[in-house]
């Protein structure tokens, strides 16, 4: 035993302080949020990722410096991801599996007319 | 006729102020609070260290000869360097960095207004990238003024200090030398004096907003403009030079 060493526990300990207090600071302090981002092109938003910010105003500025540092988008709409309400993965059977014997719903059973190349 | 000297003494100055801030800036990142604020801080640096390149190259190229943007970035000493004290000062802690990046933004959007409307056409089209950018700046820099002066107790203080440290720099932002009256004249400079009247209500509206005193001021400091510098400069120059030093002329 080296008196002069921290222990082991007291090591470990003051790891889970630290991450606990970085894990309190961020749930106190920031909030989760979803963005969206309209490209130059595009007529939608599209879903580019998160990122963590005070409130809704700080995320958008941040929404812009980390999303379209490239100038990726003309608009940015960021979300609260607690605002989001999500279908979880145990309703797929009662959400998507009553459609595969409905495949009329599908284009694929008409004959295209002439000049129509796809659809 | 102005005299070309002038000129290229006054865009340098432009220049001093960028490179210098956007380098302190730069010091956050990787270090900045959190991931997000670590990005935003580097795209303001980036700005920053982009705008003195636009005043290099066109200093550079006012001199002629072999000089480059290089040049007065690498190879002049201290005393060669004109900047503003306060974009020299160590970046201290975050709330230090926010309030000095905000007393400087909302000096240098007005001015980047009026230099648009320089007689010089290459300063008025450097001012008009430049002004997007600090209209960006400055509203990011207030909504931290207002979140850290009505934040925490201990986020209140560290504004409190940072406030009382910066000050006594900021009167520096509004003199008006020989040099710089003789290119107002000539319809080429920003006569800064003007600018003090709308810097101080946009500060002191933020710092009201966010219940913080508006300081008094009890003490100055200046000689930015003409060499005279704090001890940190060379400090911060031995790290940006060290390259161009050790290795006069290195490319890569």
């Amino acid at each position: 035993m080296m008196p002069w060493l921290p222990s082991k526990r007291s090591v470990v300990s003051s790891a889970l302080t630290l991450r606990n207090k970085w894990d309190r600071l961020m749930a106190d302090h920031l909030q989760l949020f979803e963005v969206f981002i309209r490209s130059r092109r595009g007529l939608d938003h599209k879903h580019v990722g998160s990122l963590h910010a005070d409130d809704p105003e700080q995320a958008l500025e941040y929404a812009r410096d980390v999303y379209t540092r490239r100038g990726e988008g003309v608009s940015i709409w960021v979300v609260a991801s607690k605002d989001i309400t999500a279908s979880q993965e145990s309703d797929c059977d009662s959400f998507y599996d009553p459609l595969d014997d409905k495949p009329y719903r599908h284009a694929s059973m008409y004959e295209l007319p002439e000049g129509v190349d796809s659809l | 006729m102005t005299d070309k000297q002038n000129l290229v003494r006054y865009v340098l100055r432009l220049g001093d102020d960028a490179l210098i801030l956007g380098h302190r800036l730069s010091e956050w990142t990787s270090r900045a609070p959190f991931l997000e604020e670590d990005l935003g801080l580097t795209n303001v640096a980036l700005d920053f260290v982009g705008r003195a390149r636009m005043f290099y190259q066109y200093a550079a190229q006012l001199r002629g000869g072999d000089t480059t943007e290089d040049t007065f970035a690498y190879t002049r000493d201290v005393r060669e360097f004109s900047n503003l004290l306060i974009c020299e000062l160590p970046r201290g802690d975050f709330a230090f960095t926010i309030t000095r990046q905000f007393l400087y933004d909302a000096f240098a959007l007005p001015f980047l207004q009026q230099l648009k409307q320089s007689s010089d056409s290459q300063l008025a089209a450097i001012a008009a990238k430049a002004e997007k950018e600090s209209t960006y700046h400055l509203r990011r820099g207030r909504e931290w003024i207002m979140r850290l002066g009505d934040g925490t107790e201990e986020s209140r203080q560290r504004m409190l200090d940072a406030l009382d440290q910066l000050w006594g720099y900021t009167p520096e932002l509004f003199e008006v030398d020989e040099l710089e009256q003789e290119l107002i004249d000539a319809g080429i400079a920003v006569d800064s004096r003007a600018l003090q009247s709308v810097w101080i209500t946009t500060v002191s509206e933020t710092l009201t907003a966010a219940t913080l005193p508006v300081p008094e001021t009890t003490w100055t400091a200046n000689g930015g403009r003409s060499g005279i510098h704090t001890e940190s400069l060379g400090y911060l120059l031995a790290e940006l030079q060290y390259m161009q030093r050790a290795y006069p002329g290195l490319r890569w």
